[in-house]
């Protein structure tokens, strides 16, 4: 079964003067179809304003969709009655660290979706230490939030998502606000996370890198599901990336520029490492 | 700057009185300020001083850290004693120039004096060794019997504890404004005090803006991790008093009786 689907997925923000009339209509999300296989990591590209966030929020049942519909695990977003049951199968973090974590000390932070779910104390306990033990930050339970560096934050986020245990978690521009240390920090713990405990991740961004070991990417332009594949063919696809305003890596860019003087390389290179190797068998 | 500004007093240190349950610190700050009131003799507060003084021994907490709490109410402390000393009608002892000192004077003066400052030291030793949340929580519990008469309690600790995790943050937020309306020229420091309540708009307005912001934020962030209210929640640290907790309530019991009984009695 898919763990998201969603079919002819339609959002509109209506915007409303003063006396609320309506001024405009801005649809955010416009036909989306989307299948997302259990345990795959699953990128969502696309620059400001291209309806990535706003799709992700509808995974979680925190928006719900104007048309069309979108199914969790089976179940409809728009049915109230499961919408505690989405919200668990769904974990959701968020951009802005500060903003997201409850608790005034990192283990309590953890702690606070369980204790929402109703989970009883021993197993709240339990589950804190797994989570913070899958994210690295388990020598940290006994600190304040407020001394974390931004990547140890979105860890903590992190931990206190999979402390619900959901099947899977979707992060929405997690890294935005993070130096590139904190960014390599919490990518490499999402990687982690669907390697070894084969959790389904749902990546939304707008970092090219990012994406390089997603199994599977969807490219957002204005609403609409502009690309679709896996990273080497979205990668292979240079100028289309630009005209989306997207940037791509310095390697598949120089790749591309060189190919393009007549160096006979392979599409759609994705590391240092393969492109080093592509130019030593010339 | 205002970075500098610690919420609380709390002070950190392992003791007895700190590993107590907060419902036992809240209910026996609450008793001993009633007991405060209680004394017809100067023995009632030579007892409830001493318990104090027990308190803070095994509290590990420095005797100054008490003090600080009362240089705060010093001014009134003096004021007190001041009319009391001088307005109380009564035998005279002294009279300076137009003032006259009683002994019924000299009497309440010394009353008000023992008794503010033991009530002083006395709740600021429960906030000294009591963290914000442990108080927080201690209260949601004991107040949680006003449920049935529909008070929020659940809703309202929850918001102090927000408000609590959120205080350093908009400091943060606060300072970071500050520097930067300075090196727009903005003027924080000079000018009357209409001139510079006026210079705080352009900082007040960008600071609700960005907190409607972060409370909006948050309240997504906390409906995504399924947070529905106080109904059906468990608790990761849930408050059960342990053995200390009765031995602490015994004390006071024994405290409460003798201190009552003895500052009760008419010394003729």
């Amino acid at each position: 079964m898919k763990i998201v689907k969603a079919r002819d997925l339609v959002f509109e923000y209506i915007r409303r003067d003063e006396e609320g009339n309506v001024e405009g209509i801005s649809t955010a999300v416009d036909h989306v179809n989307l299948d997302i296989k259990q345990g795959d990591f699953v990128a969502i590209l696309g620059h400001n304003g291209s309806g990535k966030s706003t799709l992700a929020k509808h995974m979680n049942a925190i928006l719900y969709p104007t048309e069309g519909t979108i199914w969790v695990d089976g179940k409809d977003t728009k049915d109230e009655d499961v919408l505690w049951d989405i919200r668990q199968t769904a974990g959701m973090v968020f951009q802005n660290p500060d903003n997201q974590i409850i608790g005034q000390v990192v283990e309590e932070d953890v702690g606070f979706g369980p204790e929402n779910m109703g989970v009883p104390t021993k197993e709240i306990w339990e589950r804190v230490e797994e989570s913070l033990r899958a994210v690295g930050m388990y020598e940290y339970r006994k600190n304040s939030p407020n001394k974390l560096s931004g990547g140890q934050k979105q860890r903590v986020s992190i931990a206190g998502v999979l402390a619900m245990h959901p099947k899977c978690i979707i992060l929405d521009e997690p890294t935005a606000m993070l130096d590139p240390n904190g960014r390599k920090e919490v990518i490499r713990a999402v990687r982690a996370l669907n390697e070894v405990e084969g959790m389904t991740v749902i990546l939304i961004t707008h970092y090219m890198e990012e994406i390089i070991h997603a199994d599977r990417v969807y490219v957002m332009d204005s609403g609409k599901i502009a690309m679709e594949g896996t990273p080497r063919e979205i990668f292979s696809q240079v100028e289309r990336l630009k005209s989306l305003r997207l940037d791509v890596p310095q390697v598949t860019l120089l790749a591309y520029e060189l190919q393009k003087r007549g160096v006979k390389l392979p599409n759609g290179i994705l590391t240092t490492e393969e492109l080093a190797a592509a130019i030593k068998a010339l | 700057m205002l970075r500098d500004i610690t919420l609380g007093q709390y002070y950190q240190t392992k003791s007895y009185i700190h590993d107590l349950d907060p419902r036992v610190k809240l209910g026996g700050t609450v008793l001993y300020i009633i007991s405060l009131f209680c004394f017809k003799n100067y023995l009632g507060y030579l007892i409830a001083a001493l318990f104090l003084a027990i308190v803070v021994k095994l509290s590990h907490v420095p005797f100054r850290f008490m003090v600080k709490g009362m240089k705060a109410i010093l001014m009134l402390l003096m004021i007190t004693v001041m009319f009391n000393l001088f307005l109380t009608p009564g035998t005279p002892v002294v009279t300076l120039w137009k003032l006259t000192i009683t002994a019924e004077g000299v009497r309440m003066a010394l009353t008000m004096m023992a008794r503010l400052t033991l009530l002083v030291i006395g709740s600021s030793l429960m906030t000294l060794t009591t963290t914000p949340n442990n108080l927080t929580d201690g209260m949601e519990k004991m107040m949680s019997p006003l449920k049935v008469i529909k008070v929020p309690v659940h809703e309202v600790a929850m918001m102090m504890s927000i408000a609590l995790r959120f205080i350093p943050i908009l400091m943060e937020e606060t300072d970071k404004i500050m520097k930067a309306q300075t090196a727009r020229g903005a003027d924080f420091e000079h000018g009357n005090l209409l001139a510079r309540a006026k210079a705080l708009v352009p900082l007040l307005v960008p600071l609700f803006i960005s907190a409607f912001r972060r409370a909006n934020d948050l309240a997504m962030a906390m409906e995504a991790r399924c947070y529905r209210g106080g109904e059906g929640r468990t608790k990761m640290k849930p408050l059960i008093y342990k053995k200390k907790d009765f031995l602490a309530y015994a004390g006071l019991v024994v405290y409460m009786v003798v201190s009552i009984v003895v500052g009760r009695l008419s010394l003729g």
